[in-house]
């Protein structure tokens, strides 16, 4: 008896000292930041934040595994069960709007920024991305472009590759040249799958152009269209000319076959330009880079973004964090450690590295796109589909039934497809 | 009066248990099952919490799937294999270190050491060994193993070759031989368990009337294995109709989904494309092939139960 009266007095002080953890001074952060350089930069963020307030202890969720694909899943289970975090990571857009803002579980934040009068240092088209009926639901961080080359100097100034290709047929003569040397042409690592559809939506926006591509999220263009088809057409030659052992590799692998002088190029994101650093390269020394071609008046975005959901435990610590990341001390703190660029235009540009500058200046002044498998332009459900549909292409390379295939996925997503 | 106190007592030992699996395994088969059967295919709808009931519309989306029937194909042929390497394998090994030779003990020991190790860590290992690198330039793994032996013939994709005889996918292969290199120190284990608890006498009355050492193991020892094969199908049939880690960290879906695997359709559907619904219909059609194999063998056990 005695035994049972003090297991049930342990179950009460456990009860109690969870809740009075709850009503602490705290700040829970929810990320899937757990890797080299992004790590760095959430502490650093951290730190700032104990500057402006010591009291508030800072609790880290974060969640470790590739682009949050685990994190995204706690994520949900915890939304579900009514246990939200003060604040989350999530990709700007559709990943937001539609997992989270639609059901209702968000609170609009535009007055954060209003009170902050930093509405108008943000473009335009990245706040709309995170908006849903003329409300902001999250403030973006930071920025990585999704259609760039990254290509090896040595290797290029082998086969004659003086200037950086305009259009595919450019790229894809190159990347014959490259294949008649010994080199492979263009890398590509897709175990995970991603990747390809990374490479599909670059060819996209570069056939369809960045307004009928953006139109395609806003049911004012069709999938029905020659341009999705050309894309894989395209799709189809460059494949000619990539690693016979793609489907065992991840895309650091295929960044490292650019590394090691065993192939020209690859189409990724600009995490690679980190990624090249890391492995010792200097940025337009051993490295050079382009917009994807056809694609140099678009920039295709990859943005995270931090959002207020409703219900937050310590809702006034939440909307400090918020404010503090919209701003441009934090935004030029978190950046240049990350390797990526600040959403506000009016950053400090002398702490950006060469290819970053480039990069802000095309932020600046490109057509901004959204990217799909990263979450922004459409829904989860029709991103995995498009996903599959692209991941067997790869190996069947059939352009029709594929076309047919992505027509069959828009349908059922309530696109555009008349 | 004793005996039925006693059968009280037992009942409330039990009790928690009963309640736990009551609720934590056939509460949740069931609302999986209701779950499969609604139109829960996105988070949004998930959260409204609506339900409606579509019968059995997301297990017909399934079957229409090209993905899913590949996937049904795969969990075949990688089992077929599977079992059949493991018990071939872990019956041979077994059979050697029972012999007693100079040194078994410690190949016991070495044999059984895969078993320790996660799928997860095999996976990614032999993930490596198998990754076919540039073919013909500059192959990786084995087959830079096979060119510098000369054996140029045999270097091929491995797993992420998209070759197929009928529906089976050769680049189930490695994965194969990676599963069965895990397991089959597992199924030596029990065949050794099996062969040492078998008496004596009856080998040596065997070899007083003249049967050879063949004899002796084909029409003696192994037919009393029987038992052991049939645990060891069990265990491993189940294993390997769910496996989801070792293909997940070693090939992952494979080009065409030439390894992919219904535990990874249904993690995907699930948890990247919040097709909830859908995601627990393969569940449920997973649930059902184990069914398959495990209700067999509870009927049996339970037959030998009652005969004793």
């Amino acid at each position: 008896m005695r035994k049972f009266l003090f297991s049930v007095l342990l179950v009460g002080v456990l009860i109690l000292s969870t809740v009075a953890i709850a009503k602490e001074n705290a700040l829970e952060i929810f990320s899937w930041w757990t890797g080299g350089g992004e790590e760095e930069g959430l502490q650093a963020l951290f730190k700032l934040f104990h500057k402006y307030y010591p009291d508030v202890k800072i609790i880290n969720a974060a969640v470790a595994g590739g682009a949050g694909t685990n994190a995204k899943a706690v994520l949900k289970t915890r939304m579900l069960g009514g246990n939200p975090p003060d604040s989350f990571q999530v990709h700007a857009g559709m990943e937001l709007i539609d997992t989270y803002v639609i059901p209702g579980m968000m609170e609009p934040i535009t007055w954060i920024l209003k009170d902050m009068g930093a509405l108008d240092k943000f473009p335009k088209a990245i706040l709309d991305i995170c908006s849903y009926k003329g409300e902001v639901y999250s403030i973006p961080v930071n920025v990585h472009r999704a259609n760039v080359v990254f290509y090896n100097k040595r290797i290029a100034s082998e086969i004659g590759m003086e200037e950086p290709p305009q259009t595919w047929h450019q790229f894809v003569y190159y990347l014959r040249k490259a294949h008649e040397k010994g080199y492979v042409g263009l890398a590509l690592g897709d175990k995970n799958k991603w990747t390809s559809l990374h490479l599909f939506e670059s060819l996209m926006l570069a056939e369809l152009g960045p307004e009928a591509y953006n139109g395609l999220w806003k049911n004012k263009t069709s999938f029905n269209n020659t341009g999705i088809k050309r894309a894989l057409e395209i799709m189809k030659e460059m494949l000619q000319y990539v690693n016979s052992d793609h489907a065992a590799m991840t895309w650091q692998d295929a960044v490292r076959l650019v590394f090691e002088g065993k192939a020209l190029a690859t189409v990724m994101g600009d995490w690679a330009e980190g990624y090249l650093k890391t492995l010792g390269w200097k940025p337009g020394v051993e490295f050079g880079w382009f917009a994807v071609p056809g694609t140099q008046d678009a920039f295709m975005v990859v943005s995270d973004t931090f959002g207020l959901p409703k219900g937050a435990p310590h809702r006034e610590n939440a909307i400090r964090w918020l404010k503090l990341i919209a701003s441009v001390e934090a935004q030029d703190i978190f950046n240049p450690i990350k390797g990526s660029i600040p959403a506000r235009l009016d950053a400090d540009k002398s702490k950006y590295d060469v290819y970053l500058k480039w990069s802000m200046n095309d932020f600046a002044t490109k057509y901004l796109t959204p990217s799909i498998i990263h979450g922004s332009a459409a829904p989860e459900s029709f991103a995995t589909a498009l996903m599959d549909a692209i991941n067997s292409f790869v190996s069947t390379r059939n352009v029709d039934k594929t076309f047919k295939e992505i027509i069959m996925i828009a349908e059922d997503n309530g696109y555009l497809t008349k | 009066m004793r005996a039925k106190k006693e059968i009280i007592i037992g009942i409330l030992i039990a009790l928690p248990s009963i309640i736990a699996i009551a609720i934590f395994v056939y509460g949740f088969i069931f609302w999986t099952v209701r779950v499969s059967m609604s139109n829960w295919n996105s988070f949004s709808a998930l959260i409204r919490g609506q339900y409606h009931f579509v019968g059995l519309r997301n297990y017909i989306r399934l079957f229409q799937d090209d993905r899913f029937i590949t996937d049904l194909w795969n969990t075949l042929f990688f089992t077929l294999f599977f079992l059949l390497g493991s018990i071939a394998l872990g019956l041979i090994l077994a059979v050697l270190v029972d012999t007693g030779l100079k040194g078994s003990q410690l190949f016991q020991n070495i044999y059984l050491f895969p078993m320790a190790v996660a799928f997860v860590v095999t996976g990614t290992v032999w993930g490596w060994i198998f990754a076919p690198g540039i073919i013909p330039n500059d192959p990786q793994g084995v087959n830079l193993l096979f060119k510098q032996l000369g054996l140029e013939k045999l270097i091929w994709g491995w797993y992420t070759s998209t070759d197929h005889i009928g529906t089976f996918n050769l680049a189930l292969i490695p994965v194969i031989i990676a599963a069965v290199w895990q397991m089959s120190g597992y199924t030596m284990a029990m065949y050794l368990a099996g062969l040492r608890s078998i008496p004596q006498d009856i080998e040596e009355a065997a070899r007083v009337d003249g049967a050879s050492s063949w004899q002796v193991f084909w029409r003696i020892k192994f037919p009393l294995l029987k038992p052991i094969t049939f645990s060891a199908l069990i265990i491993l049939g189940h294993i390997s109709l769910k496996i989801f880690d070792l293909v997940f960290a070693m090939t992952g879906s494979g080009p065409n989904f030439v390894t992919d695997m219904p535990s990874i359709y249904m993690f995907e559907l699930t948890f990247r494309s919040n097709r909830y619904a859908r995601g627990s219909a393969i569940a449920i059609i997973m649930l059902l092939m184990v069914a398959v194999v495990i209700i067999p063998y509870l009927v049996s056990s339970m037959k030998e139960e009652v005969r004793r």
